[in-house]
């Protein structure tokens, strides 16, 4: 397993959503309707038949339910925790409409694997030995999706990732009151267990290897590295030490230790999901004054309105239509200068204040990673994502892509289906070849 | 307030809820506590040679979360000394002179009974049950539902308890029969005052798979019990139909079966019950449960202005029919109301599968289905799935054509509408 230690700082979480015990889940499963052709399976990227899975655990063949969410999904159980159900599988139960609480399918897809992983229930095994290669770069969530339905097949995989450990974002970005990096760590574990998932870490492509000797490697690749590092923030003073990006302060929590306990005020600054679940992070960290600070206004910020409200619960304060345009400080960062914005997003003039800020956290973004395929001749790249059909392939023969640096930045879940598609169409394609 | 006072051959109560012949109605605790809680009757638990039972008793069905809409007992008759069954009843009837007490008995000889009615009548008792129905452990020994079996049998014995008995006779009979009429018309000749049913049916209410031992277990073995609870009433409601609507039974019924409310209560009366016997539902959830059964009915009645319980008895027996007197040409099919309709397709693949092929995805991509309503034979299916009330309804749709039966179709040629989604 992955190398996590045991003090850092996102191990004072609890879970935002607790497990369920056998009994609530099994009263849970009993009010599924068990709808065809179910809404909720239309809602989910990776198409989990939820009705059966359900059903499954209703009549206590917990097993049978884990191998259906596991079959349409590998990663299934980190995807019950870090999903944002409300709007996907949940958002879309037919008891919404019925002004009854929707089925919670996050938290029984959470029991039936968790159920999996306890007692070592595995249901896939490695196809026969296709002779076939396939290159995957990037060790995220695409990237091991594509591997494991690739092993099914038989085709050999080797992952090329650039840091030390598989495991992408699942294991360094997300909440830790949804998911922590050791059950992270052990979901990647799972999959690897299938077996001939080849790992070369600390290697970056098109850097330590350039695409010519991957494709000469490889009868396929399936690019799937993600997004680059935190954008950073035009301010003045905003490469004062105590100004950091999001998703770099969010791998120091969850895989190392922080010391907050000089924080008093604590400023992010975006409206994205990364930008609500820092505020949430600060909070439950214990920081006493944490706000969003976001350009636009509360109803066009692009996180989830559900995540604002739990945020907003948790005290976190909302400073809209507000930019940050200078920081200042003695050595480090002690004071932001923010100025409000009018409805055309123009500063309103004489509205510039100081406020008092001894952390500020960038969330504006990451950038796009789409000018490193600049080797791949076919492959196009727009507005920083590459370019992929609904196969997954980009117009590089025998090249597909998935995840966010095809996506754009998206869900965990939507890198999964994205990887997984794209094994099924790379199959395909050596098929063919 | 209507008056819910029942009198079923005699035996009058302040309302038609009794305790059935089982544990709750054990004792005189027991008995005296449900009297409190309204119960206007009880069926004492069956007296007779007392018993050693075993251990465990009972089972239950469940189905999604719910368990004992099906149960079953393997328990036998009192196990507790006849002395003390018989100070309890007469110390109970004290106490609620107004309250029906009736006493179930199960002997096997003429003197045993003649004896133990005595002794009943002397206890106080305002009417006897006579136990023709158990299904299991009591008729291995020739006593029980091995008489409710036998008209002869039942019809010699029902004599002699009215020989002896001055206070109104039921008799209690077996649903695993073929058919019930001949064993209430065996008790109507034998001179009983009434009869009750049904009495359990004979069961395995499941099978440990751990084990591989039917249940409910007793040690390594099992054996088959009495079924009840709510997923007899349907059996228990035909039965007591099928005895309401013979022109050659004239005795009150006292209905029993799967009773858990006070609609299901009043479905037993409606085909011709005047009391109605309660077990099952009390076991699992205490006598408390008549407060809604007495409230209930009270607020049915009130609502629809009947005045007394008689008005309602057998009021339903008139519309139970053969199947050959239905009106072949009523046309009704299905209508979804799809301002109600949440799009859980339930309806859809219930029909696709399990009926006509007639319920549609919508064309213009909605999720609430259509009906071919040429193909629809209006056979419920999608309605009894829909979960959401009110929202599927079955509509009658005019199609010119005149009532007919099959009867009057082979014996008179009724003309019959053309057949629906028969291809």
């Amino acid at each position: 397993m992955a190398d996590i230690p045991a003090d850092r700082s996102e191990a004072s979480f609890e879970d935002f959503k607790p497990a369920y015990t056998k009994a609530q889940a099994v009263v849970e499963a009993n009010r599924c309707l068990y709808c065809y052709d179910a809404p909720c399976v239309k809602a989910c990227p990776t198409s989990i038949d939820i009705p059966e899975f359900i059903r499954k655990i209703a009549t206590d063949n917990v097993r049978g339910s884990a191998r259906t969410i596991l079959e349409s999904n590998i990663l299934g159980m980190s995807c019950a925790r870090v999903c944002p159900v409300e709007v996907l599988c949940v958002g879309d139960c037919v008891y919404n409409e019925l002004g009854v609480p929707p089925i919670q399918i996050g938290k029984l897809q959470r029991f039936s694997t968790d159920e999996a992983y306890a007692a070592g229930w595995r249901f896939h095994e490695a196809g026969s030995d296709t002779g076939k290669s396939v290159g995957l770069v990037g060790g995220g969530p695409a990237s091991l999706a594509c591997a494991h339905r690739l092993r099914r097949f038989g085709h050999r995989v080797t992952i090329y990732e650039k840091r030390d450990q598989i495991g992408g974002l699942n294991l360094t970005g997300v909440a830790p009151y949804k998911i922590k990096a050791d059950r992270a760590a052990e979901e990647i574990d799972y999959v690897m267990a299938i077996g001939g998932i080849d790992v070369v870490t600390g290697v970056s492509v098109p850097g330590d290897l350039s695409w010519d000797e991957l494709r000469k490697r490889h009868d396929a690749l399936f690019v799937g590295f993600g997004l680059g590092p935190d954008s950073i923030l035009s301010a003045a003073g905003g490469d004062l030490p105590g100004i950091v990006g999001a998703v770099d302060w969010i791998e120091q929590m969850k895989l190392g230790r922080l010391d907050l306990s000089a924080v008093r005020s604590a400023m992010v600054v975006g409206g994205g999901n990364t930008a609500l679940d820092v505020v949430r992070e600060l909070r439950g960290l214990g920081v006493p004054e944490v706000a969003l600070v976001y350009r636009g206004d509360e109803a066009v910020m692009s996180g989830y309105a559900h995540e604002w409200a739990a945020a907003k619960e948790e005290g976190v304060r909302g400073l809209f239509r507000t930019l940050p345009v200078a920081f200042s400080g003695d050595g480090k960062v002690e004071r932001a200068r923010l100025v409000r914005m009018d409805e055309h997003k123009r500063p309103i003039d004489g509205s510039e204040h100081e406020v008092p800020c001894d952390l500020a956290i960038v969330a504006v973004g990451q950038s796009k990673l789409g000018e490193l395929c600049a080797g791949l001749a076919g492959v196009k790249v727009e507005k920083g994502r590459i370019l992929v059909g609904p196969d997954q392939a980009t117009g590089e023969p025998g090249v597909y892509a998935g995840g966010d640096c095809a996506n754009g930045g998206t869900e965990v879940v939507n890198a999964v289906a994205e990887g997984r598609d794209a094994a099924v169409s790379i199959d395909a394609w050596l098929g063919r070849t | 307030m209507p008056d819910l006072t029942s009198n079923t051959g005699g035996i009058v109560s302040p309302n038609p809820f009794w305790l059935a012949s089982a544990p709750p109605a054990n004792s005189g605790g027991q008995v005296q506590r449900a009297f409190d809680a309204g119960w206007g009757g009880a069926v004492w638990k069956t007296l007779g040679t007392p018993i050693q039972n075993v251990s465990s008793r009972f089972g239950a069905t469940r189905w999604k979360g719910a368990s004992g809409v099906g149960f079953n007992n393997i328990e036998l008759i009192t196990d507790r000394p006849l002395e003390t069954n018989f100070r309890e009843i007469y110390e109970t009837k004290k106490k609620y002179p107004k309250h029906a007490i009736i006493v179930s008995l199960m002997v096997e000889t003429r003197e045993e009974w003649k004896e133990i009615i005595a002794r009943s009548e002397d206890a106080g008792a305002d009417g006897l049950e006579l136990n023709f129905g158990c299904p299991h452990g009591m008729c291995e020994r020739g006593m029980g539902s091995a008489v409710g079996q036998e008209p002869k049998v039942n019809e010699r014995i029902t004599g002699w308890a009215k020989e002896f008995a001055k206070v109104p006779v039921l008799v209690k009979l077996t649903p695993n029969v073929g058919d019930i009429v001949p064993h209430g018309l065996a008790a109507q000749r034998g001179g009983a005052d009434g009869v009750s049913l049904i009495n359990t049916i004979k069961s395995i209410i499941g099978v440990d798979i751990d084990r591989f031992v039917p249940e409910p277990r007793v040690a390594g073995l099992s054996t088959n019990g009495g079924y009840c609870g709510a997923a007899v009433r349907p059996i228990a409601l035909h039965m007591t139909a099928a005895l309401s609507r013979d022109p050659g039974f004239h005795l009150p019924i006292s209905g029993i079966g799967g009773i858990t409310n006070w609609r299901d209560a009043l479905e037993f009366i409606l085909l011709g019950s005047s009391s109605v016997q309660v077990c099952t539902e009390v076991m699992l959830r205490g006598y408390r449960i008549v407060e809604d059964m007495i409230e209930g009915l009270e607020t049915y009645m009130s609502e629809r202005g009947f005045e007394r319980l008689d008005q309602l008895v057998g009021k339903a027996v008139p519309a139970y029919s053969e199947w050959g007197d239905l009106d072949l040409n009523y046309e009704t099919v299905a209508k979804i109301d799809a301002s109600a309709c949440i799009g859980c397709q339930l309806c859809m693949v219930a029909c696709h599968d399990g009926a006509h092929q007639c319920i549609h995805p919508n064309p213009d991509g909605s999720r609430v289905p259509t009906i071919d309503e040429d193909e629809c034979v209006g056979c419920n299916l999608c309605q009894i799935v829909c979960p959401v009330p009110q929202c599927i309804s079955m509509v009658q749709v005019p199609n010119g054509y005149t009532p007919a039966t099959w009867n009057e179709h082979v014996e008179a040629g009724a003309q019959l509408r053309p057949k629906k989604g028969a291809h």
